[in-house]
């Protein structure tokens, strides 16, 4: 443990070697670390603004279902309603064809009676006329006798 | 090598002797005259190599995913940068203690490594080129005192500039005269006094603490070989035995010792921004 010029040559060593990394060892290493520590920073608040907007995007999201929804619930309700009135409106419709044919085929049969009940009536005055002449045995004018018939014929309406 | 084995102390003391520009073992105890060629040689290398890695990582520094390389250097600086940033308040001299911090954490590391080496492997290569079985050469220049007081020589050099730059030439006396005990003249002297042992004992134990565990950490290593230079089966257990508690014990001591002095460089420095 002798101390000689080596002390001092070692002394110089130790400035050369702290200037030199002081020079080109340490800035740019700083340097890096900063920018990715800014890097990561960035990104970090990046992924929170995208987390903030996710859940802005998710609550709208859920608005515009619950708008859909309503106005979807309107539009049935409408469809709905106007259904009814169509089928009202169908069904007074049917009843009233329904009824107006009743009507007619009331009507016709009521004609079509009467005019069996009128042939029936025809024939039966001229079975009465023929069984007149047959009982009389003997001619009837029928233009004298007519006026009687056409009585007769009212009588048995 | 040697024709006939040397004594243990033959062997230890040969061991401790360095190769020095006179070829010889120095005589005085101060002699300016003289320079341990090893010291230099293994000194000056391993803080060309330190340096080498460490402007080969700043060069491929990006800011993008760094590789394990860059990494590990990465975590390197930010543990020097947060250290010297906790001790060191004035980000301007930051600029160039916290480089400083660096340098002496990874060179110190370095040369202390040198002792995980087996302490015969150099010396031995050595002793084989120069075809000298007695050619010197101590391969841990932190275990020669000229190379750690050298180092805090430095540290004591940064001190006394930072004093004088924070506080004014005329600042710096003032408090050299009036501190620790305070202001008036019959103080003057007494505080003077205490200032220089503070200076002196600063710049001796951050010097002299490396070197003693370095020094002991080496002596500790050739007694062990001496052990197992024995040749007995005792011998060669307590080599493989000692020899493997010692080395692992001594990677904690290499680590610390350079933390240390980095710690106290970081220190020593912080105290000349701080007035009293």
């Amino acid at each position: 443990m002798n101390l000689n010029a080596t002390l001092i040559a070692q002394l110089v060593v130790f400035f050369i070697l702290a200037w030199v990394t002081m020079k080109f060892v340490w800035p740019p290493i700083v340097k890096a670390l900063d920018e990715r520590a800014k890097k990561i920073a960035d990104g970090l608040a990046a992924a929170d603004k995208a987390k903030a907007d996710l859940s802005l995007a998710e609550k709208k999201v859920v608005e515009e279902l619950r708008k859909a929804r309503e106005s979807a619930g309107d539009v049935r309700g409408a469809a709905e309603k106007q259904a009814a009135t169509v089928l009202d409106e169908a069904r007074a419709e049917a009843a009233r064809i329904i009824a107006q044919a009743r009507e007619a085929a009331q009507g016709e049969a009521g004609a079509a009676a009467q005019r069996a009940k009128e042939a029936l009536r025809d024939q039966v005055a001229n079975l009465a006329v023929a069984g007149a002449e047959r009982i009389l045995r003997r001619e009837i004018n029928a233009q004298v006798h007519a006026d009687l018939l056409a009585n007769l014929k009212q009588e048995l309406q | 090598m040697a024709t006939e084995a040397p004594t243990a102390g033959e062997y230890i003391v040969h061991h401790l002797t360095h190769l020095n520009s006179t070829g010889h073992a120095q005589k005085a105890v101060i002699d300016w005259s003289v320079w341990n060629l090893d010291t230099l040689f293994f000194s000056v290398s391993l803080g060309v190599i330190a340096l080498f890695f460490l402007i080969r990582a700043a060069n491929k520094a990006t800011a993008g995913v760094p590789g394990r390389f860059q990494a590990a250097v990465e975590i390197l600086v930010e543990m020097v940068a947060d250290q010297a940033k906790g001790i060191v308040h004035s980000a301007e001299s930051r600029k160039f203690v916290a480089p400083v911090a660096l340098t002496v954490f990874l060179w110190i590391f370095l040369m202390n490594s040198m002792d995980f080496l087996p302490v015969d492997l150099l010396p031995r290569i050595w002793q084989a080129i120069t075809g000298d079985s007695h050619s010197y050469l101590r391969v841990v220049p932190t275990a020669d005192l000229n190379g750690t007081l050298g180092m805090s020589i430095g540290v004591l050099l940064l001190c006394l500039y930072y004093n004088i730059k924070i506080k004014g030439f005329s600042g710096w006396v003032h408090e050299l005269f009036t501190a620790p005990f305070g202001s008036h003249p019959l103080l003057y002297p007494i505080n003077f006094l205490m200032q220089m042992i503070e200076f002196l004992a600063k710049t001796v134990s951050h010097g002299m603490r490396l070197f003693g565990n370095m020094y002991a950490g080496e002596l500790i290593f050739m007694l062990i070989a001496l052990l197992g230079g024995t040749a007995t089966v005792f011998g060669f257990v307590g080599h493989i035995v000692a020899g493997s508690i010692w080395a692992v014990f001594h990677i904690l001591i290499v680590a610390l010792q350079a933390f240390i002095f980095m710690m106290l460089t970081l220190v020593y420095i912080g105290q000349a921004h701080e007035s009293h």
